[in-house]
């Protein structure tokens, strides 16, 4: 029997660590990821979890240690936000390019300067090119369960890729809510131990990250997109899996709500999905037609499933807490991609806000609503940047 | 849903005590949320904290804005915060006082419970940390919690090492405001 526990995001995921039977974690801290290192740390000075924990002086040290020990075939953790996951950038490519099926936890963070210890999506974002697996969670319990999906589908001999695992800080990773914490046999029985095909063995010796020619690295490239493509597939069998155990499912890769019959879509990654169902249901008790869907999977991006939900709209509004400076927010960009083509497509605005740890409120994302049923003809680039005094609706 | 904001200063626990409630409120098999005002910690400095409570999952990962009750653990705030701002109306104020402060107005509708905490926290802890009392306060004057649940968070969250002495206090500030009955303590300050 499951328990019912009070948790933040970042204890639901050191729970998570601890169900998945992770042997190595090497982590530096950094707010507002530190407290779920120092939960693992302390599960294994207590003997509830059987690990090594490898201190490091850096987080380029830390994915470089968590790199060294996954080419054994060890199961490995980590976990970082913001300027550390800046600073892992080179090894996020190691990581990645070797195929090691690495999960780590970004506890989303503004990035400098200025200076921001808050939430946003800018930091994973901004690593949205280095081969990773990026999901983004919506709650604490969604940060535990995709933990262990996260090993399922990273260490799926198909995929073998590295999984980030991305939740707002403290709006998830400080924020104690209900959580419940699975049974570790239930865990056993979902996901097996890791067996890599490939693996360090002094009886086998083999070579990792060799130098490659053209050729040669063109292929390897070639097999990561691939990989990438059967993650997709890979991320909604692992999360039917799971709904059938333990009575839990998010989509896999997007979370469609309300979206059938809806004239406008809101789509939103992580924490403020919660927020922007209040407002769904809101306006929908007021016969408004409206719809939401949650991106859960930035890469591989559901590119399909996208564009299969939004082709029955009017209008589709993309709230996100990032942006690619020069052009618009990347999710925006990747959902207008997604729509390329269509007969009839919906008008896309692009919405940027709660940067730097700006709370996105239900009365913004009411009047997000509002705006799209105006029907005005979507601008070039950024078309809004919320929260700025006296600059907004500039385009 | 029932929303809570906490006024502390940095190290008086307010965070800890915005978690002990939601976690009764849990252990009642209600829904519940408890996060600190995002900001950086400093022994000393102003800070808050939030409990939301409700029958259904909760969703909104807003911040809170208009709050049904406030609890101010320490008095000396009310000259530097604005610890009413937002209370919904016909909210409760519960603050750690002897008496009401001069110069402090009641909204007209709301209700006021004061309990002198900090007496009571330096003679059984020796040190005015008076988190767990003003949960007491709170979950004796209203139905946030019941003491059971209350008790049960006091354990599962406090270090062994202080845990009986602030179930202790939870107990006692809990019954001393839930056995003076809501007419005595609530005192009907009016718009004077």
């Amino acid at each position: 029997m499951a328990l019912r526990r009070f948790l933040n995001g970042n204890e639901a995921l050191a729970e998570a660590v601890k169900l998945a039977g992770v042997e190595v974690v090497a982590a530096y801290p950094i707010t507002p990821q530190s407290p779920v290192v120092e939960k693992i740390a302390e599960f294994i000075s207590k003997g509830e979890m059987e690990s090594e924990y490898i201190r490091v002086e850096s987080e380029h040290a830390a994915l470089a240690a968590c790199y060294g020990a996954a080419v054994t075939g060890t199961r490995v953790f980590t976990a970082t936000s913001s300027q550390g996951l800046a600073y892992m950038f080179e090894m996020l490519h190691y990581v990645s390019g070797s195929r090691m099926p690495v999960v780590m936890a970004v506890a989303n963070r503004g990035m400098a300067a200025p200076w921001t210890i808050w939430a946003d999506h800018q930091d994973s974002v901004s690593c949205r090119d280095t081969g990773w697996v990026q999901l983004y969670v919506e709650n604490a319990q969604e940060a535990l369960d995709t933990c262990l999906q996260a090993y399922k589908v990273g260490e799926d001999p198909q995929v073998l890729l590295p999984v980030m695992i991305c939740l707002d800080g403290y709006t998830l990773s400080h924020t104690e809510e209900p959580v419940e914490v699975p049974e570790k046999e239930e865990v056993d029985a979902f996901l097996p131990p890791l067996r890599l095909p490939v693996a360090l063995d002094v009886e086998n010796p083999v070579v990792f990250c060799a130098g490659a020619g053209p050729e040669l690295y063109t292929e390897f490239k070639y097999q990561q997109q691939q990989a990438m493509y059967a993650a997709l597939l890979k991320l909604k069998e692992a999360d039917a899996e799971f709904a059938a155990r333990f009575g839990r499912s998010y989509g896999g890769t997007v979370e469609p709500y309300q979206c059938e019959d809806a004239a406008v879509i809101l789509v939103t990654m992580g924490a403020v999905t919660g927020t922007a169902r209040e407002v769904v249901d809101g306006l929908r008790a007021c016969d408004q037609k409206v719809g939401l869907l949650k991106i859960k999977s930035f890469r591989p991006f559901p590119a399909q499933e996208i564009r299969d939900i939004l082709s029955r709209a009017g209008a589709v509004a993309i709230l996100e807490r990032d942006c690619s400076y020069g052009y618009e927010g990347a999710l925006c960009t990747e959902v207008k991609a997604a729509l390329l083509g269509l007969d009839g497509p919906p008008k896309v605005y692009g919405f940027i806000g709660g940067l730097g740890g700006h709370d996105i409120t239900r009365e913004q994302i009411t009047a997000i609503y509002r705006y799209c049923l105006e029907g005005v003809q979507p601008g070039y680039g950024t078309d809004h940047f919320l929260d700025v005094a006296g600059a907004r609706d500039e385009n | 849903m029932q929303q809570v904001r906490w006024h502390g200063r940095g190290g008086q626990g307010a965070v800890t005590a915005a978690k002990i409630l939601g976690m009764a409120a849990v252990y009642e098999g209600k829904y519940a949320q408890s996060f600190p005002a995002f900001g950086t910690e400093r022994r000393g400095a102003p800070v808050q904290a939030f409990t939301r409570i409700a029958d259904r999952p909760i969703r909104d990962r807003s911040q809170v804005y208009n709050p049904d009750y406030i609890v101010i653990l320490d008095p000396s705030l009310l000259r530097v915060v604005d610890v009413l701002a937002g209370l919904r109306s016909g909210g409760t104020i519960v603050l750690n006082a002897p008496v009401l402060p001069a110069g402090f107005i009641i909204p007209p509708g709301s209700h006021l419970v004061l309990f002198h905490a900090t007496p009571l926290a330096l003679e059984v802890l020796g040190s005015p940390i008076v988190n767990t009392i003003m949960a007491g306060a709170l979950a004796g004057a209203t139905s946030l919690v019941g003491l059971e649940a209350l008790k049960r968070a006091v354990i599962d969250v406090l270090p062994e090492k202080v845990a009986e002495k602030n179930l202790y206090l939870v107990i006692r500030a809990y019954e001393q405001v839930a056995g003076a009955g809501r007419r005595e303590v609530h005192l009907a300050v009016g718009n004077n």
